[in-house]
This record gives structure tokens, C-alpha cells and sequence, in this order.
């Protein structure tokens, strides 16, 4: 059983690799002439007065506080859909109950303007 | 003749394979079958950079690139060995390390994620039961580098183009979810190898046709993860030049490249797999046409084409509608699909519909 995750133990030493080597073909080969210009931050010819670092939207913030509370809905969602058949219909009501819930904080997070941009 | 050859590999494996200890003669072999998905792959990535351009191009009457090679079929290697041999640029107020680390978090998780996709029935590298799991959280994990690009390149372009793509990709991602919900429902496996065992019988049996709103909502929100046309506001040339990446050149902007597009023929491959019958041909016949792998292949193509496709047609969306798209629009339909699904099964008698 745990033999069949092996390949992809390895699999992902490959891709890491496959990330890897390029970028250090590309070091021992391709030219390596910095002056200050080329190194600095892209602005279109300007010189960058402040770090780019600055203060962002909230809205970013907010959404990836919702994005966790739906990632764990789906995670938890995943075991029930696979054993539906044997759970059945007690299984099902149960998980409509806490959807129900959730739906509950989706319409009230959509009615407060969480979800708007413009 | 044939003797003495027979002798000469018995007596190198002898001495060569043998003494080695199982557990890595099984990671050789297990080597070997990942350099034959990952060959193919990556080739795959560079001829499909090529057929874009060429699409597009006779989309928009234009030829597109045809000096390199015959019929311009030499470019994607022109290409690659063009970005070889251009300097790799660290900015000075970058993190060095992460700025490094980033586009290798973007390319091998969407390698990786091949280990566990089924081919055709006996061709599959890792068939393990939780491989819808795995893959979406590697998946998940390729907005990593995406986020981490964009922080460390120290500037303003790549941050915005970050931020707004770290957002747009978790937010489609959730919809991505509520749709595999539906598909697990359906067939009752996490095991992609089972899922598409589940829809035998010709194409009246795949999942498009009862998870028709899960099937669009998926693919959409794949083309939404994968940054594309006409989601690809992380990119935005017009606006931030070309968003998280901006700072990147040569090889180290190659990678990013090559899993962009790494991760668009997983998503094809995972959409024909989950709601288009895998390796199955349309109509069940009792002689065999063509076999299954190439049925799975010209699946791919044909949902590949369609991200090409969109590209030409498409303007780009504008960022609130996207939002809007995914929250408002995608996550309850894949939640009402996924109550429809439940009711129907245990409610009525239209649920072997969905099985």
C-alpha cells in the first residue's frame, strides 16, 4: 500500500530537479554583466521612490480568510461524497444540516458587501 | 551470437543490478517510468507553445511563426535555447532566496501531480485511493509561487500582479472543490483510476452529461487557476507588464513558463479523466479502433484547444467581475448541483442517472 507512494516521493525530487537545473544551466551559461539599471525594480525607466511593499487592499485579506473557512468545507466535504452509498440518507441530511449553516454565513458575508470589488 | 549477448546482460546484471538493495532498484524502475510520463510531458509543453501561436495566428489571418525550421516546427526549441542563453537578473532589493526558491514551487508541483493520473486502465504510475486528494493539493500549492514571486521580486508590478492573482486562484480553487464534491458523488472513489472505471459504456455514461453544470464550472475555473485568457489579469500586459513574474528573465522565467502551461494540460487531462471517460472511446464497440491511450490524448487536445481557443476570442475580464464570477456565481451553482445530486439519488428514482 504505502509502496505505491513511492513514485511519488520521487516524483516530486524530479520536478523540484526539473526546477532546478535549468536555472542553474542557465547561471554557468548565459552572460552575468549587472550594473545598477539592470538590477533595479522594473518601473518603466522610473526610478522607484518607495518599496514596493506597500499597503494593499483589504479585500485580499478578507478573501483569503473566506477561502479557508470554504477550503474546510470542501475538505471535510471529501470523506462524506466518497462513503455517501454506505452513510446514506442519515450521512446526507447531516451534511445539508452544516451546509445549511454555511450557507447561512455565505449569504450573510454576500448581503455585508464582502464579496463586491469594484 | 545470441548466446553470448544473453550472457553479456546476465552478467552485467549480475554484477551491476543485483547487488543493488530492493528498495532502490524499485526507485530506478520507478525512475524510469517517470522520465517516460516526463519527457513526453515537457515536450508536450514546448509544441503546445507552439500550436498557440500558430492558432492564434490563424485566428487573427496572420501565419504565425514559420521561419525556424520547417513550417516554423523548430521554434519552441529556438525558443528555449534563446532564454538559455539570457542572463538570470536577481534584482538588488529582491529576497534572494525566495526569489529563487519561487519558480521552483510553481514547476514541481505541477509535475508532480502527474505521478498519480491514470493513462489507460493498466497504465498508471502511483495508483493510490486518495490521488484526487493529492492532486488537489498540489494544485493548491502551485499559488506558492505565484505569491511568493511576486512578494520577493520587491516590485510594484509583480506585487499588484501577485496579489491579484494569489486572490483570483484561491478564489476559483474553492469552486474547483465543489465540483470534485460532485464528480466523488458520482462515483463514490477518490481513486481517479476508479472514477474513470465508473464511467464506462460509452459517452452517455460520462459525467459531463448529469454533472453538466460541475463539468463547466470546472474547466472555467481551471482556466481561472491557470491564469489564462480571458482571466489572465495576474498577467495583464496592458496594465502591470506581466505581473508576478516581471522581474524574472531567462531560465528562471522559462520555469514559470513551462509550468503555466505544465498546469494547463493537467487540467485538461483532469477534466477529460473526471467528466469526459478517460480512455474510453465514445461508442463501445466490440473491436477496438484506436487504443485507449490515444482516445485519452485526443481527449486532451480537443480541451486543450479550447483554452487556445478562448485566448483569441476572449477580451480580458475586468478583476471585480472575475470576483464575481467565482464567488456569486460558480460556488452556489456547484452547491445547489451538489444538494440536486443528493436529493436525486436518495429521493427520487432518477439517481442511477448520476451514478
Amino acid at each position: 500500500m504505502l509502496q505505491n507512494y513511492l513514485p511519488i516521493m520521487i516524483f516530486l525530487g524530479v520536478g523540484v530537479l526539473v526546477g532546478v537545473m535549468p536555472i542553474v544551466m542557465g547561471w554557468m551559461i548565459a552572460p552575468n554583466k549587472p550594473d545598477s539599471a539592470k538590477l533595479s525594480p522594473y518601473e518603466c525607466g522610473f526610478d522607484a521612490f518607495e518599496d514596493a511593499r506597500m499597503k494593499f487592499d483589504v479585500r485580499y485579506y478578507l478573501v483569503a480568510i473566506l477561502f479557508i473557512i470554504f477550503d474546510l468545507e470542501i475538505a471535510f466535504l471529501f470523506p462524506w461524497a466518497t462513503v455517501l452509498e454506505e452513510i446514506g440518507e442519515y450521512g446526507f441530511l447531516s451534511m445539508m444540516l452544516f451546509l445549511g449553516l454555511l450557507a447561512v454565513g455565505f449569504i450573510y458575508e454576500w448581503l455585508k458587501g464582502a464579496l463586491e470589488w469594484e | 551470437m545470441s548466446e553470448l549477448l544473453n550472457n553479456a546482460v546476465s552478467l552485467v546484471r549480475e554484477a551491476l543490478w543485483d547487488p543493488l538493495p530492493g528498495w532502490f532498484q524499485l526507485g530506478l524502475v520507478d525512475l524510469g517510468y517517470i522520465l517516460a510520463i516526463l519527457l513526453p510531458l515537457l515536450l508536450a509543453v514546448a509544441y503546445l507553445t507552439f500550436a498557440e501561436r500558430k492558432l492564434i495566428g490563424y485566428m487573427q489571418v496572420r501565419i504565425g511563426p514559420n521561419r525556424v525550421g520547417p513550417r516554423g516546427w523548430l521554434q519552441p526549441i529556438a525558443d528555449a535555447l534563446k532564454l538559455l542563453l539570457k542572463e538570470i537578473i536577481i534584482p538588488t532589493n529582491a529576497n534572494k532566496f525566495l526569489f529563487v526558491i519561487a519558480p521552483m514551487l510553481s514547476i514541481a508541483p505541477s509535475l508532480a501531480a502527474w505521478a498519480v493520473i491514470p493513462f489507460t486502465d493498466t497504465m498508471v504510475l502511483a495508483n493510490i485511493d486518495a490521488s484526487l486528494l493529492y492532486i488537489l493539493a498540489l494544485t493548491s500549492v502551485g499559488v506558492y509561487g505565484v505569491i511568493i514571486a511576486g512578494w520577493a521580486s520587491n516590485s510594484k508590478y509583480a506585487f499588484l500582479g501577485a496579489m491579484r492573482s494569489a486572490a483570483q486562484i484561491v478564489s476559483y480553487e474553492i469552486a474547483m472543490g465543489f465540483a470534485l464534491v460532485g464528480v466523488l458523488m458520482a462515483a463514490g472513489s477518490l481513486n481517479l483510476h476508479q472514477i474513470v472505471l465508473a464511467q464506462q459504456g460509452g459517452f452517455h455514461q460520462w459525467y459531463f452529461i448529469p454533472l453538466f453544470p460541475l463539468f463547466l464550472v470546472y474547466f472555467l475555473s481551471g482556466v481561472a487557476e491557470t491564469n489564462r485568457s480571458p482571466f489572465d489579469v495576474a498577467e495583464g500586459e496592458s496594465e502591470i507588464v506581466a505581473g508576478f513574474h516581471v522581474e524574472y528573465s531567462g531560465m528562471a522565467f522559462a520555469i514559470f513558463f513551462l509550468a503555466e502551461y505544465a498546469n494547463m494540460i493537467l487540467i485538461a487531462t483532469l477534466t477529460v479523466i473526471m467528466f469526459l471517460g478517460g480512455w474510453y472511446a465514445p461508442v463501445e464497440t466490440s473491436f477496438t479502433i484506436f487504443p485507449p491511450i490515444i482516445w485519452l490524448l485526443v481527449k486532451v487536445a480537443f480541451v486543450l484547444f479550447f483554452f487556445l481557443w478562448f485566448r483569441a476570442t476572449f477580451p480580458r475580464y475586468r478583476y471585480d467581475k472575475i470576483m464575481r464570477l467565482g464567488w456569486k456565481i460558480f460556488i452556489p451553482v456547484t452547491l445547489i448541483w451538489i444538494v440536486v445530486i443528493g436529493i436525486a439519488t436518495f429521493y427520487t428514482p432518477l439517481g442511477h442517472l448520476f451514478h
